[in-house]
């Protein structure tokens, strides 16, 4: 079966304005609205899509970590995936594990594309679609702008520092997403209620042989430094003058 | 003792100001030994420039045809290759070193610190979270790799002055041939690459049509400044989205920063505050964007851009 294999990530929402705990052992995430991961969510979209097309027949969506992922997969498959794997663990899972967890089911799954986010808004990582491609041993095409599958291939467009640029790649291949690649459809009600009777499967890492390892100790964490509220002036010719003073311009 | 290597970022021609970057991040590890590897078609001219930076000790070129455009399918299987002597490896954190380094550090069983801001020491590293809202000080494993990408905005280009030896690298490891270069079409101008520009015009939302925002291009001219945008103004349709400033486009850091009818929000304030001086012009006196201005000017855009124009 033509299947695409799409990941996503529970993160604080993308409206919540975070804060650091007061004795720096982390971000205060009690109590504050959970979402699927921006990213993560352009990608279930161009994976609905690419479907609707006819470029697929299946979508499956996959998250790792703690119970209350399931809230996101349901959400995910309200809005069109079609069947979810949730790997289920408490523990802090870092972008190389992730990327096992991942390669593990696409051994499974054997999907013709693995499309992930760009990265994920709490981490800011960027980096577990080019680890799972690299242990994959397929073709990335990360930051993606367009996607456009024909016959075995696919070409992607990129969002890179110089502007655009094209690939091309055989699949089975990774993709990962930008900002632009398309906008998320929303959820209707009757689709959460669908949703509700389609397939969950939970695993556990023990299942997948995988056994995570945290490789990076963080050991404090602070509010960034903040700039001064500077001075307002009045007009056009007050700025460049306090420009000129500043020797800026 | 640190051994650092470095992987190039250029575009066949001209070495990147991240690699620069990269050098003085790496400088930050007490004793580190830097080499820079230079993945190219024909690498003479790119490793000639590395090779002349403050700081590098060793340049390694590595030649192969399907170097001529970089791509991490073919450069991370050949700097794994190479990877075994060294304790560190860097890249810039821009799209080159984002796309390819994690691809490194899988292949060599290696976690990645990515964005590094700070260098504690050769274990510990400062990184921004939640898109700049928090700092976090993590520290790698003892006796292991540290994969990394440095965060450009974070580190002044090392300067010239160095002379370092420039060697071949044995480079017939097997490349896969599944990835295969298309096309870039990259936005021509003859502005200052909005990356590495020391003035940045940036527009927002306010502007109002792509015909308006380029009243932007003329103050940019007058300033010799590259022109940017937020990320409303780029999915407004305003702006090409390579200009975007913000968390998920540009992080910049120019000694000077007009920020345009752009009302500050925390993504694209995260993309500017290493910047020297900015400069805010806004209608509406409550917007967030002047709690970190340096100078603040609420009016009229369409009215004070021209002037500002005039008397610059």
């Amino acid at each position: 079966m033509k299947r695409i294999l799409v990941g996503i990530k529970r993160v604080v929402d993308y409206n919540v304005r975070i804060r650091v705990k007061p004795d720096g052992t982390g971000v205060a995430t009690d109590g504050v609205k959970m979402s699927i991961n921006p990213f993560d969510e352009i990608a279930l979209e161009e994976a609905l899509r690419i479907k609707e097309r006819g470029g697929a027949e299946e979508v499956v969506v996959v998250t790792i970590g703690p119970a209350d992922c399931q809230q996101q997969l349901r959400t995910a498959l309200a809005m069109g995936a079609d069947r979810a794997l949730h790997v289920q663990t408490d523990s802090v899972i870092e972008p190389l594990d992730a990327a096992r967890v991942l390669l593990k089911l696409v051994e499974r799954e054997q999907p013709l594309l693995a499309i992930l986010g760009k990265q994920a808004i709490d981490d800011d990582n960027n980096q577990t679609g080019q680890m799972l491609a690299a242990l994959w041993s397929r073709p990335q095409a990360t930051f993606a702008s367009k996607l456009e599958l024909t016959d075995g291939k696919a070409t992607v467009t990129r969002e890179v520092d110089a502007g655009l640029e094209t690939l091309e790649i055989d699949l089975p291949a990774l993709v990962t997403t930008d900002l632009r690649l398309n906008e998320p459809r929303y959820v209707k009600l009757p689709d959460i209620m669908k949703a509700k009777k389609k397939p969950l499967e939970t695993l556990t890492l023990d299942s997948l042989g995988i056994a995570p390892r945290q490789r990076l100790k963080p050991l404090r964490y602070a509010p960034p430094p903040q700039r001064q509220k500077g001075v307002m002036v009045k007009d056009a010719a007050e700025l460049v003058a306090a420009l000129r003073k500043r020797g800026v311009v | 003792m640190s051994k650092v290597l470095i992987i190039a970022e250029h575009d066949g021609a001209k070495l990147n100001a991240g690699t620069a970057k990269c050098v003085t991040c790496a400088s930050g590890i007490e004793g580190a030994e830097i080499t820079v590897a230079v993945c190219a078609n024909d690498a003479s001219s790119v490793a000639a420039q590395a090779a002349a930076l403050k700081g590098v000790a060793r340049v390694l070129k590595l030649e192969n045809p399907v170097h001529a455009h970089a791509l991490a399918a073919t450069i991370a299987p050949q700097i794994a290759a190479i990877a075994a002597p060294f304790s560190h490896l860097f890249g810039p954190s821009t799209t080159f070193g984002k796309d390819l380094m994690p691809r490194i550090a899988a292949l060599l069983d290696s976690a990645q610190v990515s964005d590094i801001m700070a260098i504690e020491s050769a274990t510990r590293f400062r990184r921004p979270i939640y898109a700049g809202n928090a700092i976090v000080t993590v520290e790698t494993e003892a006796g292991a790799k540290v994969i990394g990408t440095v965060r450009t905005a974070s580190f002044e280009a090392a300067p010239a002055g160095g002379n370092a030896a420039i060697e071949s690298a044995d480079s017939s490891v097997a490349l896969p041939a599944h990835t295969r270069f298309v096309s870039l079409s990259a936005a021509k101008s003859d502005r200052p690459d909005l990356q590495s520009a020391s003035r940045v015009v940036s527009g927002g939302r306010a502007l109002g049509s792509a015909e308006q925002f380029q009243i932007l291009y003329r103050l940019a001219d007058k300033l010799g400044a590259a022109v940017g945008a937020s990320r409303a103004a780029v999915d407004a349709g305003y702006a090409a989205n390579d200009l975007q400033v913000g968390q998920t486009g540009k992080i910049i850091a120019p000694e000077l920063y007009f920020a345009v009818g752009i009302s500050g929000a925390i993504q694209h304030l995260t993309g500017i505050k290493d910047a020297r001086t900015i400069v805010a012009i806004n209608k509406d006196p409550e917007a967030p964007i002047f709690e970190i201005a340096d100078f603040g000017l609420v009016g009229d855009l369409f009215q004070l851009v021209p002037e500002l124009e005039k008397l610059l």
